[in-house]
């Protein structure tokens, strides 16, 4: 028996995923709480020493990377077979993966298939004292309470984390580790799906998930046209464009831009919400951000009691006069 | 292409910011707190309801929930689904994600041939989302999550395009296969008065674990893998500052404000560009 931790790591391409450098974090904490090794598991289609290198040099003690071209992209069925099929024979205590796309699919797929607790979009990991046990602690309605939930009969213990809940682990070239290649057979990569088609975000924004800043236009922008004003605001910081439901609704713009709890739930580094009253369907998927800014006009918006900065006003007198400051300073 | 049999296995949640939890077991508390439809359900009903019709199609609402979960199955009855089928006994109480999958993987196995299963991308309550994959797993059929779009359904097979991190995927399979479709899909339908009528006098039958053929071992909250064990309410409210701009001579202070509190806060600097 491993009695290890375990993680799951993305690729693309052949390269580490950054949300796999947050994971050597998590897991570490926990290896080192319990006394045991931490184990990376990477598929894809080739995947060079020096790449895997990094997960050891962040905190993996061994890396099992299996490698076939069915798996450079993540398809549920193969990457199902070779992750239960290795679960079941290494037998670790711990496996957990981001709550990325990726991981929401393939975690509940395995732990069904291994009869196993999963839960979901972790935001704090430990380990109980007296038992060993996981403890996993998770927002649930609408981040309105923190649940702790444990699996104490079962093993593994899963778990997905909320990718951005912790910095990337940081890098130690000393550090020494196993590098265990395996190469599936085509059973194991049998797949009834076909990935026909791979369109990626053309326009050069950065992804909602992964922004470090986000700045997001709420109903108070008016109108569609005014919805510039904040991705201009935007641009400026290098943000990524959120919006609150309303604006969704109204088709002001598309639905992967949709923060709130029937949208994205995020945790960037810092939140600026623009004309956004605050209602908890949207304070659900940005309350944890690390430093909140809020503009708008109604001094009584719930939104104020969650932010670091208020500022009551008139948005459209505020924002543009900021993206002026902006850019006159990026020309002196 | 022959009639296709759609399920959408819907569920009843309070509504958001009333809902309590019961601090002994950790589960929700549902008595006395006004329930609706998730509405991340809606549009996979929506989905249903537009790839059935011009095949005529059968969809069919499945909930697990308290005898109270009528409703909800009765709200998908009025904005189209041809019949509904509610899984309630107090043996499922307290299910967590796994005991729920299998709950309702079992009711579809006695529900005889399926060709879709579609399902919202997760409940606004527990916010898991991992419902469908798992129902996937039980069922030996392809899971194919965060559909943003149907292309095409023919010859038992469907092609959709998949929203991810980094864009979309256009993937294709064999039916049967269980999708759960965002928001984006579509915008979903009110019940028409029409609708109404014909939901409030559905039959709408009531399944317990015998029926089913539920393995004991597999329900409900002793059958479930994880337990709540400690719920907390976080303290959301910051001390936050609050710069105020009633006129004109306010302005510039107050950027002059946000500029150093975006310096002081993002040392990676980029306020600095």
């Amino acid at each position: 028996m491993d009695e290890g931790v375990w993680f799951l790591a993305e690729q693309t391409g052949g390269a580490l995923d950054a949300v796999s450098f947050e994971l050597c974090r998590w897991g570490r904490g926990l290896a080192d709480e319990l006394g045991v090794r931490l184990s990376a598991v990477v598929l894809g289609e080739t995947l060079p020493d020096v790449e895997l290198a990094k997960l050891i040099c962040r905190g993996a003690d061994r890396v099992f990377c299996a490698e076939h071209p069915a798996l450079a992209r993540f398809l549920p069925e193969p990457f199902q077979r070779v992750l239960v099929e290795l679960i079941r024979r290494e037998r670790p205590e711990i496996v957990l993966a981001a709550a990325t796309s990726t991981g929401r699919t393939i975690m509940p797929y395995v732990a069904a298939k291994l009869e196993v607790g999963l839960t979901a979009d972790c935001t704090q990991l430990s380990i109980e004292k007296a038992t060993g046990h996981l403890l996993q602690t998770r927002p649930a309605i609408g981040g309105n309470i923190m649940a702790t939930i444990k699996s104490e009969k079962r093993r593994p213990q899963m778990a997905t984390v909320r990718p951005h809940s912790l910095a990337p682990a940081a890098e130690d070239p000393g550090r020494a580790g196993e590098i265990i290649r395996s190469r599936p057979t085509g059973r194991q990569v049998a797949t009834r799906m076909v990935l026909e088609q791979v369109l990626s975000n053309v326009d050069g924004t950065v992804s909602l998930k992964d922004a470090e800043v986000v700045v997001s236009a709420g109903r108070g922008v008016g109108k569609e046209e005014n919805v510039a004003l904040v991705k201009e605001l935007a641009d400026e910081l290098g943000a990524a464009l959120g919006a609150s439901r309303e604006v969704i609704d109204r088709g002001w713009l598309p639905y992967p831009h949709q923060v709130g709890l029937s949208g994205k739930t995020i945790r960037p580094k810092l939140y600026v919400a623009v004309g956004i009253s605050g209602q908890i369907q949207h304070l659900a998927g940005m309350q944890t951000s690390e430093n909140i800014v809020a503009i708008t006009k109604d001094e009584d918006a719930p939104i104020f009691q969650v932010a670091d900065l208020g500022v009551v006003g008139d948005l459209f007198q505020i924002v543009p006069a900021l993206v002026r400051r902006l850019r006159e300073r990026k020309k002196s | 292409m022959g009639l296709l049999r759609i399920i959408v296995p819907v569920k009843q949640v309070p509504e958001t910011g009333k809902a309590r939890m019961d601090e002994e077991t950790g589960t929700i508390q549902r008595e006395g707190v006004e329930s609706i439809i998730n509405p991340l359900d809606l549009y996979a009903i929506e989905t249903a309801l537009r790839i059935a019709e011009p095949s005529d199609g059968e969809v069919v609402a499945l909930s697990m929930g308290p005898p109270g979960a009528h409703e909800a199955l009765r709200e998908a009855i009025a904005m189209g689904c041809d019949r509904a089928v509610l899984l309630s006994s107090k043996d499922f109480a307290g299910s967590d994600t796994f005991a729920t999958s299998y709950t309702l993987s079992q009711a579809v196995r006695t529900m005889g041939e399926f060709d879709l299963i579609i399902c919202g991308e997760r409940a606004t309550d527990g916010d898991t989302g991992q419902v469908g994959p798992a129902m996937a797993a039980f069922l030996d059929v392809p899971p194919v999550t965060y559909v943003s779009g149907i292309e095409h359904i023919a010859d038992g097979r469907l092609r959709v395009r998949r929203l991810v991190e980094t864009g979309y995927e256009v993937i294709s399979c064999p039916l049967p296969c269980v999708i759960t479709v965002v928001k984006e899909i579509a915008d979903p339908r009110l019940p028409t008065l029409n609708g109404k009528r014909r939901a409030r006098h559905a039959e709408v039958p009531t399944l317990g674990p015998d029926d089913i053929g539920a393995d004991r071992a597999k329900i409900g909250l002793s059958g479930s893998p994880t337990r709540v064990v400690k719920i907390a309410r976080p303290r959301i409210a910051r001390e936050g500052e609050t710069v105020r701009v009633k006129k004109e001579e306010d302005l510039a202070p107050a950027v002059d404000r946000i500029i150093a509190f975006l310096d002081e806060r993002l040392p990676s600097g980029a306020a600095n560009g």
